[in-house]
């Protein structure tokens, strides 16, 4: 079949190298890759969705009790001081740091927080087979948009750094808000990994119809 | 089947006189504006791509520099007050036997900005001289500036975190120093040039030398 007589909605191109490939469904727990570039174009696991849904939900939990809980305390000579996520984000907020605070308070605690909404808001009607809600392609966009100023995993290791810092000048209690903010991150990870965007665009389209 | 996506005969949209959406793949004519699935914006190729990358690069490069000459921390204790930059901080955990953390810090505040303004050189370089070579190592270099830009992040946490919990009194604080600020704009500046740069030109220049 030529290019020329193919419906252009059985064409997919490749974001990364504009190279064309004709769209077919594939069978489960397989991957299409680019013919030029090698990047995944599309994914194929039973129930992704709902899978990802669900791993949404559990995160966006997790981050509320990540942010409430205390995460750090400190003792030395007597003296003790707790941290949250929150205060971490404080850290920059006098003077000229000030702008640093927004952008980090965005980076581990608003970002993720607005990926995870939206994704729940576009995917939450799909899961039950219902018409997409108004809106639901703008948020899944969003959520795919912000994905790389999402930084949470990498506050976590930044932590850790941290503690082996002041390891040696005083004893650290972790706290509950850190476990959580643990957990946010491999929820996260396991529910990126999940996301085929193409399958997901395609079940919007599906669902609108 | 593992690869589904039949080949066309390795066509791209726009030589096919189609333009794709990046955001959801879905293929227009070439006058299409709005993406019909996703209403993203549709080009085919992003002409002012190279402007962009080199803007925020040159910003990002500049930022690099206060970064490197001003204290990240200020810590304070009852006997001494001291000031620490990037790479006072990797020696001294140095000092303190803890090699892996030194080694992070060192790659993660260092190695991965230094290299990442490389890497955006060269393959905007090898875009604006329509290079064909080396295609794929130049794809695959891409993928990778776009995946571990942010990580230069940790340092600035490491801040956060250290002045958040280090505030005893008298014993000893942390704070601050202004180099976290413009690390942290050289990390921003460099990511936004990643994502400025059109991968598709790296394909474009590949087609050209063919025909």
């Amino acid at each position: 079949m030529s290019i020329h007589t193919t419906p252009l909605d059985d064409l997919v191109a490749c974001p990364q190298c504009d190279t064309l490939h004709m769209a077919h469904s594939l069978p489960e727990n397989s991957q299409a890759h680019c013919q030029r570039c090698g990047i995944v174009l599309m994914t194929s696991q039973p129930s992704a969705i709902a899978r990802v849904l669900s791993l949404a939900l559990t995160a966006f939990v997790m981050m509320i009790a990540a942010i409430s809980f205390p995460f750090l305390t400190l003792d030395a000579g007597g003296l003790q001081n707790a941290t949250s996520v929150l205060d971490a984000v404080m850290a920059f907020k006098d003077g000229y740091a000030f702008p640093l605070a927004v952008a980090v308070a965005f980076f581990i605690i608003v970002i993720p927080l607005i990926r995870l909404s939206a994704l729940i808001y576009a995917l939450g009607p799909l899961v039950r087979e219902a018409k997409p809600r108004q809106g639901a392609r703008q948020a899944f966009a969003l959520a795919e948009k912000l994905r790389p100023w999402s930084m949470a995993e990498i506050f976590i290791v930044g932590v850790t750094v941290a503690l082996i810092k002041v390891a040696g000048l005083a004893a650290v209690t972790i706290g509950p808000a850190f476990w959580a903010f643990a957990g946010v991150v491999v929820i996260t990870v396991l529910k990126d990994q999940l996301i085929c965007r193409y399958s997901i665009w395609e079940e919007l389209d599906k669902a609108s119809a | 089947m593992g690869r589904a996506g039949q080949s066309l005969g390795l066509i791209t949209a726009r030589s096919a006189g189609l333009v794709a959406c990046q955001r959801c793949g879905q293929v227009h004519p070439l006058e299409t504006r709005i993406c019909k699935r996703c209403e993203g914006r549709l080009v085919s190729r992003d002409t002012q791509s190279l402007q962009k990358v080199w803007a925020w690069l040159i910003a990002g490069m500049i930022a690099y520099i206060p970064a490197n000459i001003y204290p990240m921390l200020l810590t304070s204790t009852l006997v001494e007050r001291s000031e620490s930059t990037i790479i006072g901080g990797v020696v001294e955990l140095f000092d303190h036997g803890s090699y892996g953390i030194a080694l992070i810090v060192f790659v993660a505040s260092v190695m991965i900005p230094v290299g990442k303004f490389v890497a955006i050189m060269y393959l905007a370089i090898s875009v604006q001289r329509h290079s064909g070579e080396n295609q794929h190592e130049r794809h695959v270099a891409y993928e990778v500036v776009e995946f571990i830009g942010r990580w230069s992040m940790i340092d600035v946490f490491v801040v956060a975190i250290l002045s958040a919990l280090v505030q005893l009194d008298t014993i000893a604080t942390v704070n601050p120093g202004i180099a976290a600020v413009s690390f942290a704009l050289s990390v921003i500046f460099t990511m936004l040039s990643a994502q400025a740069f059109d991968s598709r030109l790296i394909w474009d220049a590949d087609r050209t030398k063919q025909q």
